[in-house]
């Protein structure tokens, strides 16, 4: 367990003097299911992108050549760190690139 | 002192405390209006429409918001200012926490008056005890002077990054607020070098982003409360120092709590705000009906300069405590007159507490009145209750 | 006043990559305020001060000692977000013109509040701030009810809805009032810009916020954002855009804007669907016969009636 500082080491009035420490803050396991992205039949439209309200949807600059040598500049990952597994990715994915899978197969 | 007497303007305390405002350059004042703090606000609208002070002016839809933009606006890096009393007061309480809480560095002056129902618009305390543990600075002027000067004062402590803690100013509505005397004005670029602005350390600064506001689990939340705890008693030499570097700068200082006519009293009176003025004139009289009475007047209220209080009272025999204000079922009932008999407690006192609640609604305490009370103490008699002073039975 | 170029966008392509609402916030498993937040940070930039309501996106983005925003971020009440983004915006422009700030900096003030802190008990500061005309866009994120205390009914609550305070009996079937139009009632402020939007339609949303911080030098802007809520709605948490979607197909939530008082739809729907299919996907309307969901299209039938008299002309069609 963490230990807690002393009241004199905290900024006053509940101030949170470096945002962005959410990252410590894993959300990751809270999910059952969690996406798994077809990279040969993703088009890279960034709807999964947009809709992920835990920005776990990570657009990376990473090139991909898919079977049928179709060029793509950037590849979409899943950050399991911070995914809650809601499936809106998958279900707003209008190719069907995404399939939820529970936790323990992936 | 004849000097000083000629710079001496006439002024009701709301406008001095106006003038205060306008020689501290506030940058944000956001108003709303409740009798009898409301020519407050009215004479700073001036200043503003004249060009003699540059500040935006909120005109909000409510007190509740009057604090709100208040503290937002020193949250950002502003001076800012708010005035009020009674319902206005009332409607505010929630923000009064979340001022403290926050740790806003924001003035607001306190025009007291009683609270609804039925429906009142004269003065007593109600308001202002209502807010008694609510986090603030409390400190009650007793004449315009000290109004003025006060305001002055508390900025200085409120910025303070060793206090960050809201100041509110107290005095008696009607009596003081709309009652003119004589107040020296000082020089604008004086009063700024006496209080220079000093931003809050945590602004809302997108270069340097904080979140403030967070919601607290149990294992944090209580440490928040404590460091408040640790600020508002650590307040007090701050207070006491600014008071007295006020005196060297501008001649004038008024302690932390003010023992008048009292040592070679053997009862005192407690009183705060225009009591205290009153009684301060009505002493030599009341002196020679051959009462021994002195006035012990409560200044600074939060923190509760504890030690003044023990140096004042511990050789004296009688204490009178007048409350205006009722604090409904309590041992005693006037909310001053409970925390004295605690303090007693604590330092072990001997004195014979009178509690008396007395002025409620502004019934009028006259010379008689206030000579009747200096009786009480002085008889020394034991009285288990509070005495409701005027009250028809 | 200067005016930094405010970020449109075309596709989804434009919108910048760089995110100031950051992941580790506790927001329930798909809920669309996230994507709201998300978004809403990106077209503001981070020269942005954030207020927020009690709420929420309040209690789930800051737990201390945690905090997901990039930006500065307050969060003082629940009723007083108007009058608190005041106080910032007229602390910014005292310390501009008295040289307390950079002057050149074009810091923008964001409302961020729900319905409760914005139809019912923020409605009088909000009111205040929109009179005033003090240059701050604020956004309503519009999830029907007071999820964070529990899914309680509000102002905001549509006609048929189970809520934990308007359950469905014998005697009660869900909400029986119709939703306050509070976007109507910012408009009767005559504020420069009042919108109505939905995270399903991304590039009028985005374009819309952009819009918004647009007029800030000629007054204030007021944004409705409808936010499926997966826990109050009762749907599966994979679905909050497609409802989202649906809330606009059917007319249930049309999506306008009132630019300096021009009234425009900005997604028509010639072909509407019956809003059976929206409700349907919603466990809050699970308990409605199909007598009182014909109730509802005829409710919505006469709101799409009036969004068209408004328009002057027919922007959503009839029930296909």
């Amino acid at each position: 367990m963490e230990k807690l500082v002393s009241y004199k080491e905290m900024a006053p009035g509940g101030i949170v003097v470096n945002p962005g420490n959410s990252l410590e803050y894993k959300t990751g396991d809270w999910k059952v299911l969690i996406p798994v992205i077809n990279q040969e039949t993703c088009t890279r439209c960034r709807i999964c992108w947009y809709v992920c309200p835990d920005n776990a949807i990570v657009e990376l600059d990473k090139e991909y050549t898919t079977k049928k040598n179709r060029k793509y500049k950037v590849s979409y990952d899943v950050n399991a760190d911070f995914c809650k597994g809601c499936g809106m990715c998958a279900q707003e994915c209008p190719v069907k690139a995404i399939e939820m899978v529970p936790v323990e197969v992936a | 002192m004849l000097e000083e007497a000629k710079r001496a303007i006439p002024l009701s305390t709301n406008h001095a405390i106006a003038y205060a405002v306008k020689d501290l350059d506030v940058d944000v004042i956001s108003a709303y209006p409740i009798t009898p703090q409301t020519t407050v606000v009215e004479k700073i609208s001036e200043f503003i429409a004249k060009g003699e002070l540059d500040a935006e002016y909120i005109h909000v839809e409510s007190e509740h918001s009057a604090l709100s933009a208040a503290i937002s606006a020193s949250l950002t890096g502003a001076r800012a200012f708010t005035a009020t009393a009674s319902q206005g007061f009332a409607l505010m309480h929630e923000m009064l926490h979340i001022a403290s809480g926050l740790r806003a560095p924001l003035v607001m002056s306190v025009a007291m008056r009683s609270l609804s129902a039925p429906i009142s618009i004269w003065n007593d305390q109600s308001d202002l005890f209502n807010a008694r543990d609510a986090g603030w600075i409390i400190i009650f002027a007793h004449t315009a002077q000290e109004a003025y000067d006060t305001i002055i004062q508390s900025y200085k402590i409120a910025e303070d990054h060793n206090v960050l803690l809201p100041v509110m100013v107290g005095y008696d509505g009607y009596v003081m607020s709309h009652t003119i005397e004589p107040v020296i004005i000082e020089d604008k670029e004086k009063v700024m070098k006496f209080a220079p602005k000093v931003q809050y350390p945590f602004k809302l600064d997108p270069d340097k982003p904080v979140s403030i506001g967070s919601i607290t689990p149990p294992e944090y939340y209580y440490e928040f409360k404590y460091q408040q705890v640790q600020a508002i008693n650590g307040s007090l030499p701050t207070i006491e120092k600014v008071d007295e570097d006020f005196g060297k700068t501008f001649g004038r200082n008024y302690g932390l709590m003010e023992c008048y006519m009292c040592e070679d009293a053997d009862s005192l009176i407690m009183a705060n705000a225009s009591y205290a003025s009153t009684l301060k004139a009505f002493l030599p009289e009341i002196r020679k009906q051959g009462l021994n009475v002195g006035l012990l007047r409560l200044r600074v209220y939060r923190p509760f300069p504890l030690q003044k209080f023990v140096e004042y009272t511990s050789d004296k025999k009688n204490l009178l405590v007048i409350d205006r204000a009722i604090s409904y079922g309590a041992p005693y009932q006037g909310p001053l007159a409970n925390e004295i008999s605690g303090a007693m407690v604590k330092e072990g006192l001997k004195l014979n507490l009178i509690s008396v609640v007395a002025g409620i609604g502004q019934r009028t305490v006259e010379f008689e009145d206030f000579l009747a009370l200096a009786r009480l103490a002085h008889e020394g008699r034991r009285h288990e209750e509070t005495i409701f002073y005027g009250v028809r039975e | 006043m200067s005016q930094n170029k405010v970020l449109r966008i075309k596709s989804l392509y434009d919108i910048p990559r760089e995110e100031l609402f950051i992941s580790g916030h506790g927001l329930c498993p798909g809920c669309t305020a996230g994507t709201i937040m998300r978004m809403l940070t990106k077209v503001t930039g981070k020269d942005t001060i954030i207020v927020n309501a009690t709420g929420c996106v309040e209690v789930s983005t800051t737990r201390y000692p945690y905090s997901n925003w990039l930006v500065p971020w307050l969060h003082s009440a629940f009723e007083n977000s108007g009058a608190s983004a005041s106080g910032i915006a007229a602390a910014i422009k005292a310390m501009k013109r008295k040289g307390l700030m950079d002057k050149n900096k074009d810091v923008k003030v964001v409302v961020v509040a729900g319905d409760g802190g914005t139809v019912d008990i923020g409605l009088q500061s909000l009111s205040g701030m929109l009179e005033r005309r003090d240059p701050v866009m604020y956004v309503l994120y519009d999830n029907e009810a007071y999820m964070n205390t529990g899914i309680q009914r509000s102002g905001s609550t549509p006609h048929g809805a189970w809520t934990t305070t308007t359950p469905a009996g014998k005697v009660w079937r869900g909400e029986w009032r119709d939703k306050k139009d509070i976007a109507g009632i910012a408009a009767a402020h005559h504020i420069p810009y009042v919108a109505t939007a939905n995270p399903a339609y991304p590039m009028d949303m985005i374009n819309k916020f952009a819009r918004g911080l647009e007029v800030l030098n000629e007054g204030p802007s007021f944004i409705q954002v409808l936010m499926a809520c997966t826990t109050g709605w009762r749907f599966d948490p994979a679905l909050g855009i497609t409802i989202s979607r649906l809330a606009t197909e059917t007319g249930i939530f049309p999506i306008y804007e009132i630019d300096h008082g021009n009234f425009r739809v900005t997604f028509p729907v010639m072909k509407r669907k019956p809003v059976k299919e929206y409700l349907k996907l919603q466990g809050r309307f699970a308990h409605l016969t199909d007598e009182e969901i014909n109730e509802i299209q005829k409710l919505v039938d006469q709101k799409v009636e009036m969004i068209n008299k408004m328009a002057g002309k027919t922007v959503i069609g009839p029930v296909a």
